[in-house]
């Protein structure tokens, strides 16, 4: 495993598109997430219409991982509700430990090549991480 | 004296088993040196041959140990120029030897006294301090720090007070490896009557220290950032400031008696080691220090400060790249830190590691200073002496890949 396969242009090209980068006027829910091993911050917005995503913004300071991360979430976020979005964390989260993505999420596949590397496992999960606490922060208040 | 990096690597044999097997450019120092023979013989000779527990036992094994631990601490003695072995606590590493002061001494302090301290700090020497400014009420004065991150002492007589009790800084930055300018320091301190702390962990890879000469009260540093083992690290206090200061952790072994209603401890350093002490480890540390003190440190250190400059030129002509820190090499040890335009820390480090480069990236436990600097982290290169040319070019190749890459 060389870094050729781990920063595939897929990989890149999902970071540098950002879908979601932003931030939304009236969110209903928000996190602030840090790591603490890299420093990396997440921020996560989310819109809600009938307990589902309507709408998903994100500010990232993060790798190319952390960000191409949170810009599948903005791709594909939108319309999960909050059971979904915890069951997709663990779905990641098992798919980084040398499982099979879930369906619909085949973009998760550009993510195989970090599984060797448990430091960067974080790096990906920051932003589902957060968005999970966006949907409780929802939910609490 | 003569020094050859190819020949000090022979005394490293994690760096001898790459070399043959696969190339290892480590330039990770700053975070952790590799062990040398000198340590991992004397710990396994302590394992296989004198392993008994410390301070315990009458029989001839333990008091083989015993000779064996306390011998340890006239080699870290010696290392320090300290007045007595006697001022040498064996601790878990530099962060235990910040808290045991920032609890034993901090909890003497009232609300109101003052500890002064840096952006510069690492983590383990700036939380301890928060946390007890939560304990006692203390307050946290900082000294300001110049554009390169360099401390900047021309206006002491602003961040002292006469309610300052403590200075507690870094000896040399893990970060941009600037040097303290400890005598002013020191003489600030003494003006108050406050007492000073160095944090030696990135200095004492760099040569033998000489806390008198310092004129300071406590140093503390990490066993396996001077080559040695992890798990153990020292904090050495002046006689009387050590003596002054009450015990941090109870149990075994830091006691005179125990009673039911009142318990004496027992006198510097045995107060300050509850409990079975990293004895294995700090007779490797011992063993490693006795090996370092007798190493050519003016041809070593003139060694790294070329690889140093040889790696500043480098990456100087490189486009996008800026320096967290100072470009030259006056009063530095060689630690580089740096970024690129557009490209994470970590990124970085992940390709270079296809080149074989073990280098650091992130916030290097410095936050604040990283916020200081507005970078959310860095890439750090951190040198020794068993580097050599080879390292250096082999990390800024990488880094020309990295660029292609990632940009």
């Amino acid at each position: 495993m060389n870094s050729s396969d781990l920063y595939q242009q897929g990989l890149l090209d999902l970071a540098k598109a950002a879908h979601g980068a932003g931030s939304l006027p009236t969110p209903h829910g928000e996190a602030l997430r840090d790591s603490p091993l890299c420093g990396d911050r997440v921020r996560m917005q989310v819109a809600l219409e009938a307990g589902r995503i309507k709408a998903i913004a994100h500010e990232v300071k993060g790798c190319l991982l952390c960000r191409a991360a949170a810009s599948l979430l903005g791709l594909h976020g939108p319309g999960l509700n909050a059971a979904e979005t915890d069951a997709l964390r663990e779905q990641v989260a098992a798919t980084l430990a040398g499982g099979e993505p879930p369906s619909g999420w085949p973009e998760l596949a550009l993510f195989a090549p970090v599984r060797p590397h448990r430091n960067r496992h974080g790096c990906v999960l920051l932003p589902f991480e957060t968005l999970c606490a966006a949907l409780d922060s929802q939910i609490r208040a | 004296m003569n020094f050859s990096p190819a020949d000090w690597r022979e005394h490293f044999p994690l760096l001898e088993k790459f070399r043959a097997e696969s190339p290892l450019h480590y330039l990770d120092n700053a975070a952790t040196g590799q062990c040398c023979y000198a340590a991992m013989n004397a710990a396994t000779a302590f394992e296989t041959q004198s392993r008994a527990n410390v301070l315990r036992g009458t029989y001839r094994l333990a008091e083989r140990a015993d000779a064996a631990y306390e011998h340890a601490r006239h080699q870290v003695a010696a290392y320090l120029n300290a007045a007595s072995a006697d001022e040498i606590v064996f601790t878990s590493g530099t962060t235990a030897s910040i808290n045991l002061v920032a609890h034993a001494f901090g909890d003497m302090l009232q609300p109101g006294d003052e500890v002064v301290l840096s952006l510069v700090e690492h983590h383990s020497n700036f939380v301890p301090w928060q946390l007890l400014r939560e304990r006692r009420g203390v307050i946290l004065r900082l000294l300001p720090l110049a554009a390169d991150g360099r401390l900047d002492l021309s206006r002491l007589d602003e961040t002292f007070t006469p309610r300052c009790r403590l200075v507690a800084v870094t000896h040399a930055s893990n970060v941009t490896g600037a040097v303290s300018d400890i005598a002013p320091l020191v003489e600030a301190a003494r003006a108050v009557g406050a007492r000073v702390l160095l944090d030696g962990a990135q200095a004492v890879q760099h040569g033998p220290v000489d806390v008198a000469a310092l004129g300071i009260d406590f140093y503390a540093f990490s066993g396996h950032k001077a080559f040695g083992p992890t798990g153990v690290g020292v904090l050495w206090g002046r006689g009387k400031a050590l003596a002054a200061l009450p015990p941090f952790l109870g149990g075994g072994g830091m006691i005179e008696h125990v009673g039911v209603e009142r318990t004496t401890y027992a006198s510097p350093p045995r107060r300050f080691e509850a409990g079975t002490p990293p004895i294995a480890q700090a007779i490797g540390l011992g063993a490693a220090l006795d090996w370092l003190r007798e190493q050519p440190w003016a041809a070593m250190n003139a060694h790294t400060a070329r690889l140093a400059q040889r790696l500043l030129d480098g990456l100087a002509v490189l486009p996008g790249l800026t320096f967290v820190g100072p470009h030259d090499l006056r009063e530095r040890l060689p630690i580089v830190s740096f970024n690129f335009e557009g490209i994470h820390p970590h990124d970085a480090c992940q390709v270079l590691d296809e080149f074989g480069v073990a280098v650091r990236g992130g916030h290097h436990c410095a936050q604040p200073l990283m916020d200081y600097f507005k970078v959310q982290g860095a890439v750090r290169a951190s040198i020794a002496p068993y580097n050599d040319e080879a390292d250096i070019d082999a990390l800024l190749a990488g880094l020309k890949d990295a660029v292609r890459k990632l940009k």
